[in-house]
C-alpha cells in the first residue's frame, strides 16, 4: 500500500453527485493524500438540476451553480470541463478524453449520471423536439419556444420530469399539453385521489392533460398550417405543436463501464457493492449511473448518499449504502405535491386515512399499520406543509389521531416537539431532530441559516426548511452534553445516532456528525455502543482501534505494562479440576494470584506476547473471558443458597449463575456488578451492587442502582416478591435501558439518581419512572429492550476463543513487530511471599512532574480507569 | 547521519494503532494513522517508566496527531513528542518513512 505520496483520483461526471462526492472528500482529505482530477463533459461545472425550471423563473446559471467556493483551488483538486471521457483502459488504469488526453489513476469513480429515455416515437429526431436534462437543453428549448408560432407545447410523460418539464413551458408562455401513458399524473408517487385533484389543479392552470395514451408519432405539419408539427396521439387525437420536450424518465449512463466489461444491472446501471464497488476494486460508481443492490435511483438524495459512502470508504472507513428515503416534495406548476414511505398502500393490512377537500384544494392521506398505531407512509397534495413532521415519523407510533393530523392549515399540524429526537428532519443530509436540536444549543444558533451552515440540513431538497424554523423557535436554553472536541452530543445521544442510522465504523460516525479523529474520550464510547449493537468480535476491522488499552488486548493492563487475566467463574462456582487448571497455568507461566472481590481468581505478570497461550491453557479446561477487563458485566456475587445454607430460601447460586451467563459479554457505560443472595441476611452483598437481587418467602426482590467503591451507595429497591421470570425480564429491561440512555462512565448508581430530576430541573420519583418504562412500558419500547437481549444472548462468544481461532487477530499479541517472541527487557519481577511481584521502572531522565510512585512496596493509590 | 532500518511491512501495522519495534536496544513505539501516515516515537510512557505507549489510542486534538498513554491518559503529539496534558514532557521523536511496502525508521 501507498502512503506519503498523493494517490490519483479521476471522477468521470461533474454532475450534482459527483460534486457532492469530491465535496465530500476533500471534507474528509484534510491531509490532502488524493490527487482528484474531475472531468465534466459540459461546459458548466456541477449546478443544481432540480431546480432547472426555475431557470426560466429568474434564476441565472450562477445562481444554481452548486461548486463550494475553493473547492477547486489546484492543490490537488482539479476540475476539467468540456472534456468527457471516452474510454477506460482498465488494465492501464488510464482514462482517455474527449481531447484525445490519457490520464492515469489508482481509483476510478464514475458520476456519469443518467440520459433521458426517448420513447421510440417516429418523427421523435425531427427539429422542433427536445429533452429536459441539462442548461443547454433548456437554451435550447428557450430558443425555439421565442420562434414559436402557434405557441403550444407538447410534454411525453406525466410523471416528476414531465410536470417540472411543462411548468418550464408554461414559463416560456406556451400553452402545454401533458401526455401520460399511465391513468393518472405522477403514477410512481400518487394514488388514485391524490392524482385525481393534481390533474385538476394542473387543468387549472391551463394545462391539457392526456392520461392513458401516448405520444404515437410526431410529423411535420403542413407548410399551411399555424404550428410547424403534428403529433398524433395513441387514441388518433392529433394536436399541432411547435415543440415537443420528452421528460418520460432516464436511463443510466453506463456505456463507459460496458466498453470497459463491467457488468451492468438487469435494467442498466454499473453494478456496485455496498460500497460503491464494482467488482474492479479501482472503479467505483455512483448516483444515477450504479445499480446498487438491484437497483438504480434517480433521486439525487440516495446519490448524495452514494457520494458520502464512497468518500468515507476512500478515507479509509466502511461506510455502507443502505436502502434510500426515495420521499419527494415538489411544487409542481405551483401545486405542492408530497409522497412518503409507503405512499401507494403496498403493506399487508396497511390502512388508508383521506382527507380530500375540494374546496380548499387539498388531498392528504395516511398509511398507518393494520392496528393504527404506526404510521408507514402518505401522499399529500395541494398543501404539502405538514410533509417535514410527518415523513419523520415514518415507522414510528403515531402521536395522535391520523385525522387530527391531516386536519386543515390553521391549527398549527405537527409540532416539532412531537418528532422524537432521532426522527430524520433532512433525509437529503441525514440531520435529526437532535443533532439540529444540538446545533443550535451547542453553537447558540439563532437562524434557519446558520442551521444550514452548521448541520447542512435543509440544504438539499429544502423541503424540511419549516421545520427548522419550528425547532429554531421551540428550542429552549438547552445544557451542552458534548462528549469530547470531537462530538458536540452526549454518549446517549451519539448512542442513538448510530442505533438509528445504523452506522457500522467511527469513520461514519465521526465523519457524520462528529470531526477531526477522535480521541481516549470518544473512541472507548463508541467502541462500546457499536458493540451493544452488534458488530461482532470487538477486535474486528476499524472497531480494533477504538478499543480502550484493556479491550484492545482483553486483558488488564499493570502499571509495569504486564497484564492481568481473569477467567470467568460464574457465580464464584468452580470444580476441584478447574481450581487445579488455574493453579497449573500460574504456576507453568509464573504468575501471581489473588482471590477477588467478585469471586474469581487473578492471574498477574502476564506479558502481552504470552497472553494467547495463557488463554488456550485456560480455554481448553474450560474456561472462557471474565471481561474483567471491559465495561461490561463483570461478575454475579453469590452465597450457596437454599441448596445448603440452613437460612436460604431460595437457590440464589442458580440464579447467579443464569444471571452472569444471561448477560456475560455485555458492554455498557461503564462497569455492572450484580450480587444474588438466598436470604434477607444478605451474604453476597447485593445491595452494594448495580443489580441486586435478595431472596424471600415468595420469589425475589430487585434492587438497582448500588456501588460500593468511589461513592459507596445502597440499592433502591425497584420490586417485591416477584417470580423469577418478571425478575429476570425486568433486569433485562434495566439492563439495555441504561446502555442505551446513560452518560460516559456514569454508573448505574447515579444514573437511576439522574432519573429523579426532570428536564426541567424538577423533582420526580426516579423510581416510580423507572418503573413505569420497565415494568408497565410507558415508553413503548420494552419489546424493543426485550429484542436486544435477545440477540446479545444468541450472539454471544467468548473472545478469547474467538481470538485464539483467528491468525489475523493474534498477530496483534506480540512484544515487539519486528521480533514477536523477545519479552520487554525493562520487565523484571523479584519473589515475595512466594510469589512473583514487578520491579519498579525507573523514569526517564527529562524531569517529570513526580507521579504516584511507591517507594517500596507499599502501594499507591492509581485511579482506577 | 541519516541511517534507515527497515523494521516490518507497512501492512503489518493496523490502521490508527500503534505497534512496539525493537531497533537495537530502542523500544520504539510506530504508528499508522487512518489515512496512511507514519510516526515513530520512544515507547517509554515517561510518567511510570512503563514501555507501553505503542499500546495507547491514537486521536487528533485540535490540528495535532495524538496518541494517549494507556496507563494513565496523558496525550501526546505524534510529530513534535511534546506532551499535551504536562507542560515540558516529551518523548523522543524518529523519522519514519514508507518504502516499497516496508516501513524504515531513522534512530541515528
Amino acid at each position: 500500500m501507498e502512503t506519503n505520496s498523493g494517490r490519483r483520483l479521476v471522477v468521470v461526471g461533474n454532475g450534482m453527485v459527483g460534486q457532492h462526492f469530491v465535496e465530500a472528500l476533500r471534507e474528509r482529505d484534510v491531509d490532502r493524500h488524493w490527487q482528484v482530477t474531475v472531468f465534466g463533459e459540459e461546459p458548466r461545472r456541477a449546478y443544481d438540476r432540480v431546480a432547472l425550471s426555475s431557470y426560466f423563473d429568474g434564476a441565472s446559471p450562477q445562481s444554481l451553480d452548486l461548486v463550494a467556493s475553493g473547492c477547486y483551488d489546484g492543490h490537488g483538486y482539479r476540475l476539467h470541463l468540456d472534456e468527457a471521457v471516452i474510454a477506460i483502459d482498465r488494465a492501464a488504469r488510464t482514462v482517455t478524453t474527449s481531447r484525445g488526453r490519457a490520464v492515469g489513476y489508482d481509483e476510478l469513480v464514475l458520476a456519469t449520471g443518467s440520459a433521458p429515455f426517448i420513447p421510440p416515437v417516429p418523427g421523435a429526431d425531427l427539429p422542433g423536439c427536445f429533452v429536459y436534462r441539462t442548461l443547454d437543453d433548456m437554451d435550447a428549448i428557450r430558443a425555439a419556444a421565442q420562434r414559436a408560432t402557434a405557441r403550444v407545447g407538447l410534454v411525453v410523460g406525466g410523471g416528476l420530469l414531465g410536470l417540472e418539464a411543462a411548468r418550464a413551458l408554461r414559463l416560456l408562455g406556451l400553452a402545454v399539453h401533458v401526455v401520460e401513458m399511465a391513468p393518472r399524473l405522477m403514477p410512481l408517487q400518487v394514488d388514485e385521489g391524490g392524482g385525481a385533484l393534481l390533474r385538476r389543479l394542473v387543468e387549472e392552470l391551463g394545462v391539457t392533460v392526456h392520461l392513458g395514451t401516448f405520444a404515437a408519432a410526431v410529423t411535420e405539419a403542413a407548410p399551411d398550417q399555424a404550428a410547424p408539427r403534428l403529433v398524433t396521439l395513441g387514441d388518433g387525437t392529433e394536436l399541432p405543436v411547435d415543440l415537443v420536450v420528452f421528460a418520460a424518465g432516464v436511463r443510466p449512463r453506463d456505456q463507459l463501464a460496458r466498453d470497459a466489461g463491467l457488468a451492468v444491472g438487469a435494467r442498466g446501471g454499473v453494478v456496485v457493492d455496498a460500497g460503491c464497488r464494482t467488482a474492479d476494486a479501482a472503479v467505483h460508481a455512483i448516483g444515477e449511473c450504479a445499480c446498487i443492490d438491484g437497483t438504480v435511483y434517480g433521486l439525487v438524495a440516495p446519490g448524495y448518499a452514494m457520494g458520502s459512502v464512497l468518500a468515507d470508504r476512500l478515507a479509509g472507513g466502511n461506510a455502507e449504502f443502505r436502502a434510500a428515503d426515495t420521499a419527494t416534495k415538489l411544487k409542481l406548476l405551483g401545486v405542492d405535491v408530497a409522497s412518503f414511505g409507503d405512499a401507494l398502500a403496498t403493506t399487508d393490512g396497511a390502512l388508508e386515512v383521506t382527507v380530500n377537500d375540494p374546496v380548499a384544494g387539498s388531498y392528504a392521506k395516511l398509511v398507518v399499520s393494520d392496528d393504527a398505531t404506526t404510521l408507514l407512509g402518505g401522499v399529500l397534495v395541494g398543501d404539502a406543509s405538514r410533509y417535514a413532521a410527518l415523513r419523520a415519523l415514518v415507522g414510528r407510533p403515531l402521536p395522535g389521531d391520523p385525522l387530527a393530523m391531516l386536519a386543515p392549515r390553521g391549527d398549527g399540524g405537527v409540532p416539532g416537539g412531537a418528532l422524537p429526537a432521532d426522527a430524520m428532519v433532512c433525509s437529503c443530509h441525514a440531520v435529526t431532530r437532535e443533532a439540529i436540536d444540538t446545533a443550535i444549543a451547542g453553537s447558540g444558533l439563532t437562524t434557519v441559516a446558520e442551521i444550514k451552515g452548521c448541520t447542512k440540513a435543509g440544504t438539499g431538497c429544502g423541503s424540511c426548511v419549516p421545520m427548522l424554523s419550528t425547532l429554531l423557535t421551540e428550542s429552549g436554553v438547552t445544557v451542552n452534553k458534548a462528549l469530547c472536541e470531537h462530538f458536540d452530543c452526549s454518549r446517549a445521544e451519539l448512542f442513538d445516532l448510530v442505533r438509528v442510522q445504523q452506522i457500522r465504523t467511527f469513520s461514519e460516525l465521526v465523519g457524520r456528525y462528529g470531526r477531526g479523529r477522535g480521541c481516549d474520550v470518544c473512541k472507548p464510547v463508541v467502541a462500546s455502543v457499536l458493540a451493544s449493537l452488534g458488530n461482532g468480535h470487538i477486535l474486528d476491522g476499524e472497531q480494533a482501534a477504538l478499543q480502550d488499552t484493556n479491550d484492545a488486548f482483553l486483558a488488564n493492563i499493570q502499571r509495569n505494562g504486564t497484564y492481568s487475566v481473569v477467567p470467568r467463574i460464574p457465580g464464584g462456582e468452580i470444580t476441584p479440576e478447574k481450581l487445579i487448571a488455574i493453579g497449573t497455568v500460574a504456576r507453568d507461566f509464573d504468575l501471581y494470584t489473588k482471590i477477588t472481590g467478585g469471586q474469581r481468581i487473578d492471574l498477574l505478570g502476564a506479558r502481552l506476547e504470552q497472553l494467547p497461550a495463557i488463554w488456550r491453557r485456560l480455554v481448553d479446561a474450560g474456561f472462557e473471558s471474565g471481561h474483567a477487563y471491559g465495561k461490561a458485566l463483570r461478575t454475579v456475587k453469590s452465597c450457596v443458597g437454599s441448596t445448603w445454607c440452613r437460612y436460604g430460601v431460595q437457590d440464589s447460586l442458580g440464579l447467579a449463575i443464569a444471571l452472569e451467563l444471561r448477560y456475560r459479554g455485555i458492554r455498557s457505560p461503564h462497569k455492572i456488578k450484580a450480587g444474588v443472595s438466598g436470604c434477607a441476611r444478605e451474604c453476597a452483598e447485593a445491595r452494594g451492587k448495580d443489580i441486586g437481587v435478595i431472596a424471600t418467602e415468595n420469589g425475589w426482590n430487585l434492587y438497582v442502582g448500588g456501588n460500593g467503591g468511589f461513592r459507596p451507595r445502597h440499592a433502591d429497591l425497584l420490586l417485591t416478591d416477584v417470580d423469577t421470570e418478571t425478575l429476570i425480564r425486568t433486569i433485562d429491561r434495566f439492563i439495555v435501558f441504561y446502555v442505551r440512555t446513560a452518560d460516559r462512565l456514569q454508573r448505574t448508581s447515579s444514573w437511576v439518581e439522574s432519573l429523579s430530576t426532570g428536564p426541567g430541573g424538577e423533582q420526580a420519583d426516579g423510581l416510580d419512572y423507572l418503573r413505569s418504562v420497565l415494568v408497565d412500558d410507558a415508553l413503548g419500547i420494552a419489546a424493543e429492550l426485550d429484542a436486544a437481549i435477545e440477540r446479545h444472548v444468541g450472539a454471544y462468544e467468548d473472545e478469547w476463543a474467538a481470538v485464539l481461532d483467528d491468525p489475523v487477530r493474534l498477530r496483534r499479541f506480540v512484544s515487539f513487530v519486528n521480533a514477536p517472541d523477545t519479552p520487554d527487557p525493562s520487565i523484571s519481577f523479584v519473589t515475595e511471599r512466594g510469589q512473583p511481584r514487578p520491579v519498579l521502572l525507573g523514569l526517564p531522565s527529562a524531569a517529570v512532574p513526580a507521579p504516584a510512585v511507591p517507594a517500596s512496596g507499599v502501594p499507591a493509590a492509581v485511579p482506577a480507569r | 547521519m541519516t541511517t534507515w532500518t527497515t523494521v516490518c511491512r507497512y501492512d503489518d501495522l493496523l490502521p490508527e494503532r500503534g505497534a512496539a519495534a525493537l531497533v537495537g536496544d530502542l523500544q520504539l513505539a510506530l504508528f499508522r494513522c487512518h489515512d496512511g501516515q507514519l510516526f515513530a516515537i520512544g515507547n517509554q510512557d515517561p510518567f511510570t517508566g512503563a514501555w507501553v505507549l505503542a499500546r495507547g489510542i491514537v486521536g487528533s486534538r485540535a490540528q495535532r496527531r495524538t496518541v494517549a498513554s494507556p496507563l494513565h491518559k496523558q496525550v501526546f503529539d505524534l510529530r513534535t513528542g511534546e506532551c499535551l496534558d504536562a507542560e515540558g514532557v516529551t518523548v523522543p521523536v524518529y523519522e519514519v518513512r514508507s518504502r516499497e511496502g516496508m516501513v524504515e525508521v531513522n534512530v541515528t
